[in-house]
């Protein structure tokens, strides 16, 4: 769990810088896209490093999925009987909802590649033009709201992700990793969400 | 005060089933177990059976009672076992649910008594020293730094009283775990069986069906001792290195 959700962390903050350069205007942006596919292309071809880290980044979902799966049904086998009265949250929010916050991730993660890496699902839809099918998107309000809710959800899951990962893996002073989880988790939010709304005020064009 | 107090009643035989019982003199000074008591009275008075709880020492120290009220294990107040919590933290006229622990591990014995046993089970794995016995030693043979003692006397505060796993979401035990682990892991005393204690108790944990930790920290919040999520961030330390390095 730790270690898969470690390495999903390392993309969340490389595609995050990725989304930045669309305030560098779309030669940047357009740019970096074509980048991303030529990595290595002298020695695997157009899209070959791009394939790899894709393949990679399916099986650390997968493994994370399947720890977050046996722990899920760890738990239901623990507590057999339910109680009746449940005041829910004594500990932290983000902790009670790891696991239904991972599901909406997922599904967004779905309707995210359908709409900006196939395209089936962009108003604008164009190969290759990132930055005008960016800001295609989010000039229509559900679009951005969709994805307002999902980064909020991945924020929530980082918030707790980051501490209970560096806690599992022997880091023993909670007070100081919750904070610094909780910094990050900050940081990821608003420099995903500053892309959509950007769009939507009309700052970015 | 006039309470009403909302049950869990299970024999052996049936499957349980909460049942209401009004309370009409409850002084705000009792504890929580002095108005059981006062009930059981009532109970025993018409002829009915008494409702069956734990509880021993009631100064907070043994870690016998123990019982979700309002689905807050040992009740509302922060670091305070049931049997230190007085009614004047409840207002006038309330119902009060109280239910025994749940968790796969702590089967109900009857109405709120559980079978802790299991606790006892991961102790065994690992949770002692081994000292050849004889006169006491000197208090001062071994030195301890202070910081290292305080820590070992936070974990070592435990009282065994399994509201760590009545509150975890998943049903684990790993902080009444981890607190075994820390006492005795920063002790000289304890390093010897450092590596083995931490892969046995753990081992024992989750053979006897207790859930797996996600760090929730609701152990920690209704924990009667406050015994800190740290130790378990400890607990994981020693277990990585025990796993990684060759068993002796």
């Amino acid at each position: 769990m730790a270690v898969s959700g470690v390495a999903l962390l390392l993309f969340v903050v490389a595609h995050m810088v990725g989304n930045l350069k669309v305030f560098l205007g779309p030669e940047s942006m357009d740019g970096y896209g074509r980048w991303l596919r030529s990595i290595g292309s002298a020695l695997l071809g157009n899209e070959g490093v791009l394939w790899v880290l894709r393949i990679g980044l399916v099986v650390m979902i997968v493994l994370h999925m399947t720890a977050a799966i046996q722990l899920a049904r760890r738990a239901r086998a623990a507590r057999p009987e339910s109680y009746r009265a449940r005041r829910p949250v004594q500990g932290s929010y983000a902790a009670r909802t790891m696991r239904w916050g991972g599901v909406i991730i997922v599904l967004f993660v779905v309707y995210h590649l359908l709409d900006l890496t196939v395209g089936v699902l962009n108003p604008h839809g164009v190969h290759g033009e990132i930055y005008r099918n960016v800001t295609a998107d989010f000039q229509l309000w559900y679009v951005t709201l969709a994805y307002t809710v999902a980064v909020l959800a991945l924020g929530l899951h980082i918030r707790h992700g980051i501490w209970s990962a560096l806690q599992t893996l022997g880091v023993s002073s909670a007070r100081v990793v919750q904070t610094a989880a909780l910094g990050f988790a900050v940081f990821i939010c608003v420099g995903y969400l500053s892309v959509p709304f950007a769009v939507f005020f009309g700052l970015v064009r | 005060m006039r309470l009403t107090l909302r049950i869990w009643r299970q024999s052996t035989k049936d499957d349980g089933r909460l049942v209401d019982y009004r309370l009409d003199d409850v002084s705000e000074d009792m504890s929580f177990l002095e108005v059981l008591d006062v009930l059981n009275e009532e109970l025993i008075l018409a002829g009915d059976e008494p409702v069956a709880f734990d509880h021993d020492c009631r100064e907070g120290i043994c870690g016998m009672c123990g019982m979700m009220i309002n689905g807050v294990a040992h009740g509302p107040e922060r670091a305070t076992t049931a049997c230190q919590l007085h009614m004047r933290h409840f207002a006038d006229g309330a119902t009060i649910t109280v239910e025994p622990w749940r968790a796969k591990p702590f089967p109900v014995v009857r109405d709120l008594v559980v079978d802790r046993s299991a606790l006892d089970r991961i102790i065994e794995a690992g949770g002692y020293i081994s000292a050849p016995t004889g006169s006491a030693p000197d208090a001062h043979a071994v030195a301890v730094p202070k910081p290292d003692a305080d820590t070992a006397f936070e974990s070592a505060a435990c009282i065994g009283c399994g509201a760590c796993v009545a509150a975890c979401p998943n049903g684990s035990g790993m902080l009444f775990t981890a607190a075994k682990i820390t006492h005795l892991g920063v002790l000289p005393q304890g390093q010897p069986e450092r590596d083995s204690r931490v892969l046995d108790m753990v081992r024992a944990h989750d053979d006897l069906g207790f859930g797996g930790c996600t760090n929730t920290g609701e152990c920690t919040a209704v924990c009667p001792k406050g015994v800190p999520l740290d130790s378990i961030g400890r607990l994981n330390r020693d277990l990585l290195r025990a796993s990684l390095r060759p068993r002796r």
